[in-house]
């Protein structure tokens, strides 16, 4: 396997041939906000967090699914996509209702600590209040949909680690929304084999498990963890 | 040095910021030197004065007085902030907005899932007037900080005031930034 | 099939022909205004007169202006009947028959049509769109023979490059270099397709090509097919086409049964098969990731290039996408020779291009100009100018991906590179002509809407990022908006632009920043004084 040579705001980084900018970069410790990538699933480039300069290109590249070039010159942190992050988090707190304080999630939320760590301290944007479904239909888990930033990565887990693909994103735009089975109650979906998989990779509060109450969710990942280095790097022991 | 003009305001929050306020303990003692409180809950005075220095304000617009108070204070304010999450982004007193106009809130507050069941008759006359849409404050008035937390502990809002009583800029940052 | 067989279906097909047509439009926009009808009675009206054997109504398809039709052409003396109706349409047996008549007639050398150079329309309108012999009469198919039997597929692709063609779906990629690189691609299948999905408000240049010429399209996919070794071919198509897709149909069904389809076709050894892929309506779906993924028969919505569909394509094999019109050109370059086509239009942009003319212009309807003519030329020569003296404001290119250039750059010519610097694009080619009365802001919300409404909602600039864009013009509509709002539009037009997944995203803002560029004091004059 051969080695590419790049750097990241001027710091030369080796990678493996292959390797995309942004697991290089997590290999060398620099760090670049991501949402929608969640490590041994696909990457979908759609959060759009992670995109980085490349070169003099006026084009921003996702640095998750860009693939390291030898010689390329990455930049993560100019004050241009310091700014672009921002605002595009901000869109997202503005879009749904993610009212921290009363979440199941609050304090173990990457939602809550990527604005802490960009630096939000407020919204630019008016919230736009739309009442989203919560669906608690299921025995173990719900859904509140308010809370949901379609990130995909419960779609992806449960088609590629599970492999029910119980969950999929319905609609368009603004009225996208994620659903089980063909839009049904996920309590009553015939595919789900109530596996959990997908709450303990949603990023927010969004799914979780019945009966924990505000800050109380724990996502406890080493099960799954395992479970993804097995599919990916075929190693079976812990 | 002269005193700063000091206030604090309560909007539509549950007060929790306030108390957080009083949190600050003993320190209030050392910033008791600093500032002259003109306007508070904490204090008698029925009108906000000219030329307030620093102003916090905790909680959403939400009525009608709030909205026509906000206007006024930043008027007479050299330094607004947003002081907690009701006030930065509507929080907890935003959530009726998800059910549309207000009335639709008391039906639900009131009636449907009370055990009470009535809707108390309301002299408008003597209280303000919900607005359809609870909105946080700089969705109205420019604001100049915005000091976040449901509440925001008092470790925060005493760095916050410090920086801002020493014409400095407060910058929070980690754990200093969280929501909720 | 051989070439003896194609010549002589060619023969018996002009031989039946009778010596005068009339030919009466049977694509979507007359039928829409009852041609059908119209083609019915005039039939019937000549079975009752002694023109019976010598002429012969022909359905045909579109011939370009649609605003005066139902329109129907004599083919002998060139000239066209307009707003032909069951009332009327005995005037036009009495102009047949050499007597005086009472109906709007246009002269083929009717500035309308003066300026027009028809490559892509060559048989729009001339042929009947439901018959393979009838198109095999005007030539059809030799040029396939010759590809099979006569070229290598190199050559083709050769040709294709040299001539200049560049994709007429909105970016302007050169074919020839697109072509080459599935041909490179190394893999046991590879795949063809056109993407007719034609989502763009206002645009029909290839719904029409579709439903006049529809053979002229599968001619020039198998011949692509040929050139980058696919075996496999679809049409995605959007189901808001149902004449165009039953055209198709038809189609792909006559050149099976001649063998032009399917195994060792011409008796060469090269297989092709077509189907079509119908679309639900989704503008995303012709962003060609969306589209495979719509094929693939999964949701629709884009994914990140590269790896680009040239290498990895549907279901992971190379793909060629292609758009109607850039393959509608593939016959008249291999015919003509790429030199004859790489001397029309401009240095960087060959061929001409076909737009949907709509607007404040006194004639609107679908034209095709080689690139390199004017807008001023577009708009008041073939347009014919404002109505009732109106004064022209802007022109509208791209539709919501372009922008509107204003009437002081009419004299810009319209190709790829010009557009572009304009702020706008030549997208598919839709063109609005706007008037003085026109509020710039307004139409720019217009643009954004149909973004919004349309964003798939994977990511979130996108699907984020338009809706509050459409808010904030809104508010500056309303009146409601601050020099802090409008500073905040601006900022988050480039961040959409920069940031967006797809092409719908990265040129959503595209309507806002152009109306900033050159109308700025539309949207500061509507702005609040700050509180
Ligand atoms: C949102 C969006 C919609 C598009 N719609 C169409 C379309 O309707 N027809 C089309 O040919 N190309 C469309 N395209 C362009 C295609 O992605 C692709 O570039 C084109 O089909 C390539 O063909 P060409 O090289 O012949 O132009 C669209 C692109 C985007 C981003
Ligand atoms: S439910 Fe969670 S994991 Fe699924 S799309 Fe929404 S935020 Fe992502
Ligand atoms: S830019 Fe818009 S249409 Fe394209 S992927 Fe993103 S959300 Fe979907
Ligand atoms: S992490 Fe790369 S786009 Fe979301």
């Amino acid at each position: 396997m051969s080695v590419k040579t790049f750097s990241i705001d001027g710091q030369i980084i080796s990678a493996k041939e292959g390797q995309t900018i942004l697991e290089a970069a997590r290999d060398a410790g620099i760090f670049i906000p991501t949402l929608c990538h969640f490590t041994g699933l696909t990457n979908v480039g759609a959060c759009r967090l992670c995109v980085v300069e490349i070169g003099n290109s006026p084009k921003l590249q996702p640095a998750c699914t860009t693939k390291v070039i030898e010689g390329m010159e990455v930049k993560v942190n100019t004050e241009r996509l310091k700014e672009y992050r921002k605002l595009i988090l901000e869109l997202l707190f503005a879009e749904r209702n993610h009212q921290c304080s009363v979440c199941v999630a609050n304090g173990n939320c990457e939602l809550q600590n990527l604005a802490i760590k960009l630096g939000i301290d407020h919204v630019r944007f008016e919230f736009r209040y739309q009442n989203y479904p919560v669906d608690i239909s299921h025995e173990l888990f719900g859904i509140d949909h308010n809370r949901c930033i379609l990130c995909t990565r419960c779609v992806r887990v449960c088609d590629e680690i599970e492999g029910a693909h119980t969950w999929d994103v319905a609609f368009r735009g603004a009225n996208a929304i994620v659903i089980t089975d063909m839009n049904q109650p996920w309590g009553e979906s015939e595919s789900c084999t109530s596996c959990g998989k997908c709450v303990l990779v949603c990023p927010t509060g969004a799914l979780f498990k019945r009966g924990v109450s505000v800050a109380e969710l724990q996502k406890d990942k080493s099960h799954l963890e395992f479970l993804i280095q097995a599919k990916v790097k075929k190693q079976w022991i812990r | 040095m002269d005193k700063i003009k000091f206030a604090t305001v309560w909007f539509g929050g549950c007060s929790g910021c306030h108390m957080s306020f009083l949190d600050l303990d003993e320190w209030l003692i050392e910033l008791a030197q600093k500032v002259d409180v003109v306007y508070s809950p904490f204090v008698d005075i029925k009108h906000y004065p000219d030329e307030v220095d620093l102003c916090l304000i905790e909680g959403a617009v939400a009525n009608e007085e709030h909205l026509e108070q906000l206007y006024d204070i930043r008027k007479k304010t050299k330094i607004l902030v947003s002081f907690g999450d009701c006030a930065l982004n509507g929080n907890v007193t935003a959530l009726r907005n998800l059910h549309g106009e207000p009335d639709k809130t008391l039906e639900l507050s009131y009636k449907s899932l009370a055990t009470l069941n009535n809707i108390p008759n309301f002299d408008y006359k003597k209280i303000a007037r919900l607005i359809k849409k609870v909105k946080p404050l700089h969705e109205i008035v420019k604001i100049d900080y915005f000091l976040p937390g449901c509440p925001p502990d008092a470790k925060r809002i005493k760095y916050f005031l410090e920086k801002l009583i020493n014409k400095e800029n407060p910058v929070l940052e980690g754990e200093l930034l969280k929501n909720g | 099939m051989d070439l003896a067989e194609l010549l002589e279906i060619a023969e018996k097909e002009r031989r039946r022909k009778k010596p005068i047509e009339i030919h009466c439009c049977v694509a979507a926009s007359c039928v829409s205004s009852n041609s059908q009808s119209v083609k019915d009675k005039l039939s019937e009206l000549l079975s009752n007169t002694d023109l019976k054997d010598r002429v012969e109504v022909v359905g045909v398809g579109c011939m370009g202006l649609c605003s005066k039709g139902p329109l129907l052409r004599n083919s002998v003396t060139n000239e066209f009947y307009c707003h032909v109706n069951l009332d009327n349409v005995s005037e036009v047996l009495k102009d047949i028959q050499g007597q005086k008549a009472r109906i709007e007639k246009l002269k083929i050398d009717d500035p309308f049509y003066r300026k027009q150079m028809h490559i892509v329309l060559e048989n729009s309108g001339k042929i009947d769109p439901e018959s393979i012999e009838s198109y095999i009469a005007e030539g059809g198919y030799l040029t396939l023979y010759q590809v099979l039997h006569e070229m290598t597929p190199q050559e083709v692709i050769d040709e294709i490059t040299k001539s200049g063609l560049r994709g007429r779906g909105g970016a302007g990629y050169p074919t020839g270099l697109k072509w080459s690189l599935v041909a490179k691609s190394q893999a046991e299948k590879k795949f063809v397709v056109c993407n007719a999905d034609e989502g763009d408000p206002g645009a029909f240049m290839d719904r029409s090509v579709l439903e006049s010429d529809p053979h002229k399209i599968l001619e020039g996919m198998i011949i692509a097919a040929y050139a980058v070794g696919a075996q496999q071919g679809y049409i995605y198509i959007r189901g808001e086409y149902p004449l165009a897709i039953s055209r198709l149909q038809n189609a792909i069904k006559q050149a099976r049964k001649y063998g032009l389809l399917g195994t060792q076709i011409f008796e060469s050894n090269f297989d092709f098969k077509i189907d079509i892929r119908i679309g639900a309506g989704a503008f995303v779906c012709g962003e060609e990731t969306a589209l495979m993924q719509s094929i693939e028969g999964k949701r629709g919505t884009p994914y990140p290039r590269p790896p680009y569909p040239a290498e990895y394509g549907l279901w992971g094999y190379p793909t060629l996408i292609n758009n109607v019109e850039t393959f509608a050109n593939v016959v008249p370059i291999i015919r003509n020779g790429s030199e004859w086509f790489s001397k029309i239009g401009t240095e960087k942009s060959k061929g001409t291009k076909v737009f949907a003319l709509a607007g404040k212009v006194k004639k609107t309807g679908l034209i095709e100009v080689p690139m390199g003519i004017t807008l001023r030329e577009i708009v008041e020569e073939i347009g014919g100018g404002v109505p009732d003296g109106g004064k022209i404001k802007a022109v509208q290119t791209g539709g919501p991906s372009g922008g509107c250039i204003p009437a002081s750059k009419l004299d810009t010519p319209v190709d790829y590179e010009s557009l572009i610097s304009l702020g706008s694009m030549m997208g598919s080619g839709g063109m609005i002509v706007m008037d003085d009365k026109t509020n710039m802001v307004e139409v720019a919300r217009f643009f954004m809407e149909f973004s919004k409404d349309e964003s798939c909602g994977k990511c979130i600039p996108c699907r984020a990022g338009t809706y509050e864009i459409h808010n904030i013009l809104t508010k500056i509509i309303e009146r409601e908006a601050t020099q802090d709002d409008f500073e905040k539009l601006k900022l988050l037009c480039q961040v959409v632009k920069d940031t967006s997944l797809c092409g719908l995203g990265q040129s959503a803002p595209n309507p806002v920043l152009s109306t900033i560029m050159n109308f700025e004091e539309e949207y500061t004059s509507l702005l609040k004084k700050d509180t």
